[in-house]
């Protein structure tokens, strides 16, 4: 009897499985679909078959036909491929040519991040002198001269009446001599105290920020604060708000975050307590107002800031501050 | 300040953890630093049973114990009298620190080992019986720690105070604050003068030279006291605070200070020449020997406090030592003073001298306090000294404080703060930290501070303590309604960001130095003796030598930067900063120009070792791609460097340094560091340096851009040859032929220089690549031919050129 076209496809395919090279696809292709191949010849019988049938094995033998040819091409084209590729082969895990980049140092990474958050809040970044005179410095601040707060801050002096700026408020009486309210200013900016030790190097960096309108309250001060932590520091970051001290405000206000390391269990960064001190804020004292002519039954604002190496060190877990002005090509090159 | 809790509860009741009460102190703006027990040194002090006692065999005074400490018996070597067998004592182990002494280590006493302490009531601070080792009731366990077992525990709370809080330096006043968060009332020592005799007019008087320094100055008389050791509650109150006992008068003035906040000194009244007190502000150059021995001289600005003859106390800051209570002192005169907080200030500055009294003193003590003070210490030394009072208390008081009075409505201090608070919970807040409240109007209060809160003085004041008892923490988070309004960005700011991204995608890592550096830094670069740099501003206060000036060139800093990272194997370097250099004006009192740079520093190699590539050093051309690439993206044209005179290079290397000119003027140099600078830093790699003067820089910079036509017709190079002296600066062929300014020259580049055979020694040969085109037609080769043959002409005249040999 003769061959079904399914047996014929079935022996075709299996011939196809041990082909290894282009010559012998080839060699079955002719073999099965040339003009003597076994495809052409079931084919041609095709008109000797009973009428009755004829159209439908006529039907199935040119699917069979069409089915190899397909598969002949694609496997030979499929050799072809893998021969080009072994022509052309690269060790790609090799590494690429770099053009290779710098780094910004880490302090001016976390200043940029606090300033931006503070332009989307509407604020304008001013700049002023680093060193500085002690009435910008001091008295404008309701600082006067042979005031225990003085103390606060460790001053380095050029001269009598010329002082290294000790935090970047200066700016803001600056500010606020030439331009009426509303303002909203801040500055960031290098600072300097006489201190040397793990945790306070004699410059550092501060932003510094004040806004300044009518009506405007101490709860606009923690609505803004709140904000700035929440967009520094992870959204979820639970802050409290606690009195203190600065000459320049009444009421005063510390800000501390649940610590961003045990998120509040009590660890060595925040001395157990589970807190952090991040800012320093409060209701701009009206002695302030009253040295720029603001009046002060008009106006009323607030004025934070803050330690961009301290916030560094939270946001990176760097746990000496010397490391930021050692400038160690390994330290820098991680940011 | 430390504050014991033992010790606060003598005036209020206190019903929280020492934990909680530690955080409610830190919430109401005391911050608590720390919070310890002042009997943890008992930590390793046991209950120990003696279990024998034998002679020691080579000291007929000391005895050898064997004592039972729980989980082992241990031999201690003891002279004690009444250690005997089955006596229960303290028993120190190795590790304990006493609270007089050394931290107590395993010994050997005469040849014998002692591996503990039996120990006295006196060496464990619990009193002040040392005849013998003390002797614990037979119902404690052995092993026990001693604290356990006599349940002591007194937690000591350290407090940071800020400076307005003056009335809290004091342990009333710390009580004061717990009792209004408490809601609770102080209880107040209660003060009754013992029997007097005769009047004290009698027998002195005061005099103020001085009000406006010493306003109020108060006096009591006590005479027949006996000096000597104080009880042990007392020495037991100020050794909880940190204070060393020193004999009960003295002892007793420290209490009262540290309970009342009031600083007392008191004067050995036979001593004070014609048994009087002046006050008066020193003489130029007045000497004076203080409590410490220390000799001092004096300005016009203190005050002293001065018998009929001499001064006798550097008034709120030290007692004198020719007036000091002594051993021998029987009669004694009590101060009790307020005085100008400026004055003790600059005193205490002036003279360095920082003491409880001038700490309190320049904050301001309770004016209103000065009597209390002085009665409660007056009668304190009658019941302890064991004296006689004179009656009658000297008060010169010439010009008394007026209270301070100030009247609000509840709406700007809601408004102020953004809260709700009707008129009577104000006033209650204020009530309960003892304020005298009024209410004028149904919406107004008129209030009094006490006199002891010298840090209240107006509205704002007020709203802070209200706000305080209120809890910040309950305060409402609101959000400012301000305009939308927006200023123009500082260009400023905007181009040094700007600048420092494109030096990162240079491959350059951005360092911050000090701005500070040592004097001698000038030096250390080699600066003419006339280099403006040396216009340095020196800091009068300086941390270190290597920090005493402020810098006026980032080299330096970008050189110790080099320096350090060579140290620490990282020998390829690309590093840069910007920042400030502060030049001095050369006028008195003033602030100095203060000039924004940028800085680069290149060494080690341009391109490391790979698997593509061999390690290539770095040169002057690759740091000069730098700033040429810097100063091209930033859109600043006209830039050229020409050839630094030799005698204008002083930290960097003659020949190898190019002064960079933007529109003809001097905006920085690039150039290798001069290998005596690099000598000086003891750096041993050579390294490559630019300087930009970036606020002229960035004046230079433009945000304007005009976007130019893509041309539409092809254009055609043409290559050219010339062999010139070595000496012609590549720049000037370029700049001549962007000179001629012929429309058709698109663009010059330079592709080759040679030196060497066959080019004659003195001679170099340059190749140019002019490339030609027209922005309205195809050009012919004839025409592009015809022009540059011209511009060849043109060249070989100029430079003195010859053409290669066809």
């Amino acid at each position: 009897m003769e061959k079904t076209i399914e047996q014929i496809k079935e022996e075709a395919l299996k011939e196809l499985e041990h082909a290894s090279d282009a010559e012998s696809i080839k060699a079955i292709s002719v073999r099965y679909l040339g003009r003597k191949g076994a495809v052409t010849r079931y084919l041609r019988n095709v008109s000797k078959l009973p009428k009755e049938i004829r159209p439908k094995a006529g039907k199935k033998a040119n699917e069979a036909k069409k089915t190899l040819e397909t598969l002949f091409k694609k496997t030979l084209k499929q050799l072809e491929a893998s021969a080009d590729e072994a022509d052309s082969r690269l060790d790609v895990s090799l590494p690429g040519r770099v053009v290779p980049q710098g780094s910004l140092h880490p302090i001016t990474q976390i200043a940029q991040q606090i300033t931006n958050i503070f332009i989307r809040l509407g604020f304008d970044v001013a700049e002023g002198p680093e060193v500085e005179t002690d009435y910008y410095n001091f008295e404008a601040l309701n600082i006067p001269k042979n005031h225990p707060a003085r103390d606060m801050q460790d001053t380095f002096y050029i001269s009598k009446n010329i002082v290294l700026r000790t935090h970047t408020s200066p700016t803001q009486p600056r500010i606020m001599e030439n331009q009426k309210p509303p303002v909203r200013i801040i500055s960031p900016g290098k600072v300097y105290r006489c201190d040397s030790d793990l945790t306070h190097t004699p410059m550092f960096h501060q932003v510094e920020g004040l806004l300044v309108d009518e009506n405007i309250s101490f709860g606009d001060l923690k609505g803004i604060l709140t904000t700035f932590v929440h967009q520094m520091f992870d959204p979820e970051t639970s802050l409290r708000f606690r009195p203190s001290f600065f000459p320049f405000t009444e009421p005063s206000a510390e800000v501390d975050i649940r610590c961003v390391i045990c998120k509040g269990n009590g660890c060595r960064v925040c001395s157990k307590t589970g807190w952090l001190e991040v800012l320093g804020s409060g209701m701009v004292h009206p002695a302030v107002f009253e040295n720029v002519g603001y009046d002060t039954t008009r106006y009323s604002g607030f004025a934070f800031g803050m330690g961009v190496e301290r916030i560094a060190m939270l946001k990176y877990g760097i746990d000496d501050i010397r490391k930021y002005f050692q400038n160690d090509l390994r330290f820098l090159r991680q940011f | 300040m430390k504050v014991s809790l033992s010790w606060l509860k003598e005036y209020v009741n206190v019903d929280m953890s020492p934990n909680d009460l530690a955080d409610a102190l830190t919430m109401a703006g005391l911050e608590v630093e720390a919070v310890s027990d002042r009997y943890d040194y008992l930590n390793r002090v046991v209950i120990g049973r003696i279990t024998t006692v034998e002679p020691h065999p080579s000291a007929d005074k000391l005895k050898l114990c064997s004592v039972d400490v729980g989980e082992r018996v241990i031999t201690v070597v003891c002279g004690a009298p009444n250690a005997k067998k089955d006596m229960l004592a303290p028993c120190a182990l190795p590790g304990t620190c006493f609270p007089k002494g050394p931290v107590l280590k395993k010994g050997i006493i005469r040849g014998e080992t002692s591996e503990g302490m039996l120990c006295s009531e006196a060496e464990l601070g619990l009193g002040i019986n040392s005849d013998g080792i003390m002797e614990l009731g037979k119902n404690l366990s052995v092993g026990d720690t001693l604290n356990k077992a006599l349940d002591l525990s007194d937690p000591v709370f350290e407090i940071d105070l800020t400076p307005n809080r003056p009335d809290c330096l004091s342990i009333i006043g710390m009580a004061r604050e717990i009792a209004a968060f408490q809601s609770k009332k102080v209880s107040y020592p209660e003060i009754l003068l013992p029997e007097s005799f005769d009047d004290i007019s009698n027998y002195s008087s005061v005099t103020l030279m001085a009000p406006d320094l010493c306003p109020r100055y108060a006096a009591s008389l006590i005479f027949d006291i006996t000096v000597g050791p104080s009880p042990y509650w007392l020495q037991d109150r100020l050794v909880s605070v940190g204070l060393k006992p020193i004999n009960n008068i003295v002892d007793i003035t420290n209490f009262v200070m540290m309970e009342t906040g009031q600083p007392l000194h008191a004067f050995d009244f036979d001593r004070l020449a014609e048994n009087r007190i002046v006050v008066r502000t020193a003489g130029e150059d007045e000497p004076f020997v203080t409590l410490d021995g220390k000799k001092r001289r004096l300005d016009p600005e203190m005050l002293m406090i001065c018998d009929g003859e001499k001064p006798v106390a550097l008034a709120g800051v030290m007692g004198g030592l020719n007036s000091e209570v002594e051993d021998t002192t029987t009669r004694i005169l009590l101060e009790s003073a307020y005085f100008d907080p400026v004055c003790i200030r600059k005193t205490s500055k002036k003279t360095g001298l920082n003491t409880d009294a001038s700490h309190r003193f320049e904050r301001g003590v309770d004016h209103g306090g000065t009597l209390t003070a002085l009665k409660r210490a007056t009668q304190l030394i009658v019941e302890i000294g064991g004296g006689k009072l004179v009656n009658g208390i000297i008060d010169e008081y010439p010009n008394p404080f007026s209270e301070k009075t100030i009247e609000f409505n509840d709406k700007d201090l809601n408004r102020h703060l953004g809260t709700h608070l009707n008129i009577k919970d104000i006033g209650n807040y204020l009530k309960s930290i003892e304020f005298e409240v009024e209410e004028i109007d149904p919406d107004r209060l008129r209030v009094i501070p006490p006199s002891c809160r010298v840090d209240i003085s107006r509205f704002e004041d007020i709203a802070e303590e209200v706000a305080r008892l209120y809890g910040y923490n309950n305060i409402e988070t609101t959000f400012p309604l301000i305009p939308a309004e927006a200023t123009h960005p500082s260009k400023k700011i905007e181009s040094r960001n700007r600048i420092k991204f494109l030096m990162t995608g240079l491959g350059f890592n951005e360092t911050i130095n000090y701005s500070f550096v040592s004097e001698r830094s000038c030096d250390l670069l080699e600066l003419a003796p006339d280099d403006p740099k040396r216009q340095v501003v020196g800091i009068l206060n300086p941390l270190s030598e290597d920090q005493s000036v402020m810098r006026t060139s980032l080299v330096p800093g970008l050189l110790e930067t080099m320096k350090y990272n060579l140290s620490v194997q990282n020998k390829n370097l690309k590093l840069f900063e910007i920042g400030k250099v502060f030049i001095d004006t050369g006028q008195e009192d003033t602030q100095p120009n203060e000039f924004e740079m940028i800085s680069g520093l290149w060494t080690g190699t341009a391109i490391d070792l790979t698997w593509f590539s061999k390690a290539i050093d770095s040169d002057f051309y690759d740091l000069k791609g730098v700033v040429e690439q810097l100063l091209w993206k930033l859109g600043v044209v006209n830039t050229i460097f020409i050839r630094m005179p030799p005698a204008s290079c002083f930290y960097t290397k003659p020949g190898a340094t190019a002064q960079i000119l933007v529109k003809n003027e001097p905006m920085g140099l690039v150039g290798e560091l001069h290998p005596k600078v690099l000598a000086n830093y003891d750096l041993k790699q050579t390294a490559f340096i630019f300087e930009l003067d970036l606020d002229r820089l960035i004046q230079l910079l433009s945000d304007e851009k005009f976007a130019q036509p893509i041309p539409k017709y092809p254009a055609t190079s043409r290559d050219i040859t010339l062999i010139i002296n070595k000496d012609v600066e590549t720049y000037k062929i370029i700049r001549y032929v962007k000179m001629l300014d012929e429309e058709l020259v698109e663009t010059i580049s330079l592709f080759d220089v040679f030196e060497g055979a066959p080019i004659p020694e003195e001679r170099k040969s340059v190749s140019l690549r002019i490339t030609y085109r027209s922005l309205d037609e195809t050009l012919e080769d004839v025409r592009i031919n015809h022009i540059h043959k011209s511009m060849t002409q043109l060249l070989v005249e100029k430079f003195d050129a010859t053409l290669p040999a066809e």
